[in-house]
C-alpha cells in the first residue's frame, strides 16, 4: 500500500480549494436571486463563496459565475483507472511490424452506429487525412480500412465485417439524450456474441467514451477525445501479435 | 468594405459552368417525380391525418397509387379523378384512394379531372400565399435586427422546452431560432405526426412542432418589438414535404441543400436532385430563405485544402436554386470557420474566404458557421475562438451567423451557453461595427493571393463537374471527399418516371410563378 497523497484544488495557494462554477437559476435576476445563488453554492459544501457576476439571461433566468473554497481532500494514491495498454508505435513502425511479423494486412471496419450521424470521430481515425498530423488508417499500406459512415445498423456492420474478414470493428458513438448510445453499443456486443464473432476486436470511441466504460459495455477497448489513429492501430496490432 | 481585387471574369466563368451543370440535370428532374413530391402535392390539397399506426394518410395514398402503377400520371390525376367521381372533398378522395373504396370503373375524362381540381389548386396556392403575407406583414411591422443576424439552436428533445428556451434566447438577443431535428429523421420516408416530448438528439420536424415554436415566437416578438425567425430542416427523404409544412406554418428559413443528403446521409442522388427542385419551388413561392450546408464539407474534408469545394458547391447550389426561380435574396449559402486553429495565419485564411464568399454573392443572405471540428472541451479557449469568428463575421458583413458555443463538442447548448455566446457576439459586433469600412486589401498580400487561389481552384473543379456531369462528379468524391454512386443510397425506389400524361397542377402553378424569378 503506497503512502497517502492528499490533494485538493489549487487556486492561488496550495490546498486553498478554490474552484469556479457557472450555472443558471430559473428565476429573474435580483438581489434575492443572487443571495439564492450564494446559498446554493454554500449548500454544495463550499466555503468563502463569492458570486462574481449575476447576469439576466432573459427575463426568467439568471446566470451566475461563482467561486468557492472546497473542503474535502482526496487521496490520490488510491485512484486507479484502467488504461489501454498498448505500445505507442509510429506509422512507420506499425507498417513495418505488420509486414515483418504479422505478414498479412490488417482489416478494419468502422461506423457510427444507430441513429448517430456524427462522423467526425470515425473519420479522424479512419480517413486518409487522420487527426492532428497523425495519418488515418486508410493511409496505412498494411491496413485495409473500411469506413461505413453514419447511421449504420448494428447487423449491417457485423455483416460487412464478416464479408471483408475484419480483424477489428471500430464503433464511434456521440452522446445522445437518455444514453441511447449505450443501449445501442451494448446491443452490438450482444449481437456479435450471438453470431459467435468474439474473435474480432471491438473498439469503441467517442467524445464521452473512455476505456472503463467501453470495457463495461463488453468492448475490448475504448478511446476518448484526442485519440490518434496510430494509438488505435498500435492496440489492434499489439493484440494480433500477442495471439500469434 | 473594399472588394478583394479578384478577376471578375473567373467569377463569371464559375457561374456559367455551374449553370451548365444545373441545366443539364434539369432534363432529368423534369422527366421524374418522387413519392415525396407526390405526397407534397397531397399536402398542398390539404390532405391531413394519420392512421392508428402513425402512418400519414398521404403516405398510404401515394403508396397505393404507386403499387397500382398509376403514380407516373401524378397523384393529382388519381385525386382529381376521385373528386370528379363524387368525393365531397380532396380529403375524402384521398381517404378513398388510401383505404380502398375508390372505383376505377367510372368513365371520367381528363377535362373533368382538371375541372375538379381547379378550385382546390386555387385554395392550395392561396394558403401558401396567405402564410407568406402574414409573415411579411409581421416582419415589416416589427423589423429585424441588424446583420449579422444571431442564429442559435435549441435542442432539448421536448418541443415545449424548446419553445421556452427559444423565448429565453430571444430575450438575450437572438434573432433566429433553429430547433434541432432528430438526426434519424433524414432517413425516414414519412413526416411524423404530432408534438414531440421525448426526442432523441432533437425533435421531429412535424407540423405540430412547427406550430408550437411559431406560436411562442409570435408571442415573444410582440413583447420584444423585434421580429423573430424560426428555422427547421427541409432535408432528407421528405425534403419537399417539410418545405411545404414550413411554408404554411410560417417558418422563415429551412436548411436545404442540393447535395447534402446525398453526401452526408447517403440518400440516392437522383431522389435528392428531384426533391430539392420541388422543395425550392415551394420555398420560393413561400418567401423562405434556404440555408445550404457547405459548412459540413469541412467537417470531413480539410478546410485549407478543400476550401474551393465549398465555393464550387455554393455556385452549384445557387444555380440549382435559380432553376427553381429562387431570387438571390432567399439563398443563404453556407460556409464555415473550420480551419485547424493550430495553423499559423489560420485567421488570415478564414478572413480571405469569408470576404471572397461575401463579395461573390452580394445579394445572398450568406450563412457563416462556427468552428466545431477543432474544438475541445476547453470552454475558455473555445470562447476565444468564437470571438475571432464573430470578428470576421462583422468585418465582412455576413448575413446570418450561427453562434459558436463554448461547449461545442461537450453537449447540446445549455441555456447559459447560449447567453454567453450572444453576449460575446453583441460585444464584438458593436465594437467592430464599421471596421470593415476601414479595410483596404494589400494587393500583394496573403489574403488576396489566397482568394485568387481558391477561386481559381473552384473554377477548375466546376469545369470538371460540367464536363463529367453532376452524377459522375458525386460518384468520384468531388465534394467533401465522399463518393456516392448514382444508383446507390436510400430512396431510389421512390423515383418514378413521369408519363406523358403526367398531371401536377401544383407544380405547374409553382413553375409558372418561378418563370418570373430573377435568374442571373
Amino acid at each position: 500500500m503506497s503512502e497517502k497523497h492528499l490533494i485538493k484544488p489549487y487556486g492561488d495557494r496550495k490546498d486553498d480549494g478554490r474552484m469556479q462554477l457557472s450555472f443558471t437559476l430559473p428565476v429573474p435576476a435580483s438581489a434575492r436571486a443572487k443571495e439564492a445563488a450564494l446559498r446554493y453554492v454554500e449548500k454544495l459544501g463550499f466555503r468563502t463563496v463569492f458570486i462574481a457576476t449575476m447576469e439576466p439571461a432573459g427575463s426568467q433566468f439568471s446566470f451566475f459565475v461563482a467561486y468557492g473554497s472546497a473542503e474535502p481532500s482526496l487521496d490520490f494514491s488510491v485512484i486507479e483507472v484502467p488504461e489501454v495498454e498498448a505500445p505507442e508505435w509510429s506509422f512507420k513502425e506499425i507498417n513495418h511490424l505488420i509486414e515483418e511479423r504479422l505478414q498479412r494486412r490488417i482489416v478494419v471496419v468502422g461506423a457510427c452506429t444507430g441513429s448517430d450521424a456524427h462522423t467526425v470521430g470515425i473519420d479522424a481515425i479512419l480517413n486518409m487525412k487522420g487527426y492532428a498530423g497523425d495519418k488515418g488508417l486508410e493511409a496505412y499500406p498494411w491496413i485495409d480500412a473500411y469506413n461505413m459512415g453514419a447511421q449504420v445498423d448494428n447487423a449491417a456492420l457485423l455483416t460487412r465485417a464478416k464479408e471483408v474478414g475484419a480483424d477489428a470493428i471500430l464503433v464511434s458513438q456521440i452522446m445522445t439524450q437518455r444514453d441511447l448510445h449505450i443501449d445501442n453499443s451494448r446491443q452490438l456486443i450482444d449481437l456479435a456474441n450471438k453470431q459467435g464473432m468474439r474473435g474480432t476486436l471491438f473498439l469503441l470511441g467517442g467524445p464521452r467514451i473512455d476505456h472503463k466504460l467501453a470495457r463495461e459495455l463488453g468492448f475490448d477497448a475504448g478511446f476518448g477525445p484526442g485519440t490518434k489513429p496510430s494509438q488505435v492501430a498500435s492496440l489492434i496490432l499489439d493484440t494480433l501479435l500477442k495471439r500469434l | 468594405m473594399q472588394p478583394l481585387p479578384i478577376d471578375e471574369s473567373v467569377v463569371a466563368d464559375c457561374r456559367a459552368l455551374a449553370a451548365t451543370v444545373a441545366e443539364r440535370m434539369q432534363s432529368f428532374i423534369d422527366a421524374h417525380t418522387t413519392v415525396s413530391i407526390e405526397r407534397t402535392v397531397l399536402r398542398a390539397y390539404a390532405i391531413d391525418g394519420a392512421d392508428g399506426n402513425g402512418t400519414p394518410l398521404v403516405n398510404t395514398c401515394v403508396d397505393n397509387v404507386l403499387k397500382a402503377g398509376e403514380l407516373g400520371r401524378g397523384i393529382a390525376w388519381s385525386l382529381g379523378r376521385a373528386i370528379a367521381a363524387g368525393a365531397a372533398s380532396p380529403q375524402e378522395a384521398a381517404e378513398a384512394l388510401a383505404y380502398g373504396s375508390a372505383s376505377a370503373d367510372v368513365a371520367i375524362t381528363d377535362a373533368q379531372i382538371a375541372e375538379a381540381l381547379q378550385p382546390h389548386t386555387d385554395d392550395a396556392l392561396a394558403r401558401l400565399d396567405g402564410a407568406r403575407r402574414q409573415r411579411e406583414a409581421a416582419r415589416a411591422r416589427l423589423g429585424v435586427g441588424p446583420t449579422p443576424w444571431k442564429y442559435v439552436i435549441v435542442a432539448t428533445g421536448n418541443i415545449y422546452d424548446d419553445a421556452d428556451q427559444a423565448r429565453a434566447a430571444a430575450e438575450a438577443g437572438a434573432d433566429i431560432i433553429a430547433v434541432i431535428r432528430s438526426t434519424a429523421q433524414s432517413l425516414i420516408d414519412y413526416v411524423p405526426y404530432g408534438a414531440t416530448t421525448e426526442g432523441f438528439g432533437g425533435t421531429w420536424a412535424t407540423q405540430e412542432n412547427f406550430r408550437v415554436v411559431r406560436a411562442a415566437l409570435d408571442d415573444q416578438q410582440e413583447k420584444l418589438g423585434r421580429y423573430l425567425c424560426q428555422v427547421n430542416y427541409s432535408s432528407g427523404l421528405c425534403m419537399p414535404e417539410i418545405a411545404y409544412l414550413a411554408a404554411i406554418e410560417r417558418l422563415d428559413m429551412v436548411l436545404n441543400d442540393a447535395m447534402y443528403g446525398i453526401l452526408f446521409r447517403d440518400i440516392n442522388p437522383r431522389r435528392t436532385l428531384c426533391d430539392q427542385y420541388f422543395s425550392r419551388l415551394v420555398t420560393t413561392r413561400a418567401g423562405i430563405i434556404i440555408n445550404t450546408g457547405e459548412d459540413n464539407y469541412l467537417t470531413t474534408a480539410d478546410a485549407v485544402d478543400k476550401a474551393h469545394t465549398v465555393l464550387a458547391s455554393q455556385f452549384i447550389n445557387e444555380a440549382f436554386a435559380h432553376q427553381a426561380g429562387m431570387p438571390d435574396s432567399l439563398m443563404g449559402l453556407g460556409h464555415a470557420f473550420e480551419i485547424d486553429k493550430s495553423l499559423e495565419d489560420s485567421f488570415v485564411l478564414e478572413l480571405s474566404q469569408a470576404q471572397l464568399v461575401r463579395q461573390i454573392f452580394p445579394r445572398h443572405p450568406i450563412k457563416w458557421m462556427p468552428a466545431t471540428k477543432h474544438k475541445t472541451g476547453d470552454i475558455f479557449w473555445s470562447h476565444r475562438v468564437d470571438g475571432l469568428f464573430d470578428l470576421i463575421s462583422v468585418m465582412t458583413n455576413q448575413s446570418i451567423e450561427l453562434l459558436g458555443m463554448m461547449t461545442e463538442s461537450v453537449h447540446t447548448p445549455l441555456l447559459q451557453d447560449r447567453f454567453v455566446a450572444i453576449k460575446g457576439a453583441d460585444y464584438v459586433f458593436n465594437a467592430a461595427r464599421h471596421l470593415g469600412d476601414e479595410i483596404h486589401w494589400n494587393p500583394a498580400g496573403k489574403i488576396v493571393a489566397r482568394a485568387k487561389e481558391v477561386l481559381g481552384e473552384a473554377r477548375t473543379l466546376l469545369a470538371e463537374v460540367a464536363q463529367e456531369g453532376m452524377f459522375a462528379a458525386i460518384a468520384r468524391g468531388a465534394f467533401a471527399d465522399v463518393k456516392r454512386p448514382e444508383l446507390g443510397g436510400r430512396g431510389l425506389h421512390g423515383v418514378i418516371d413521369k408519363r406523358p400524361d403526367y398531371l401536377n397542377p401544383i407544380l405547374s402553378a409553382l413553375e409558372s410563378d418561378s418563370d418570373g424569378g430573377d435568374r442571373v
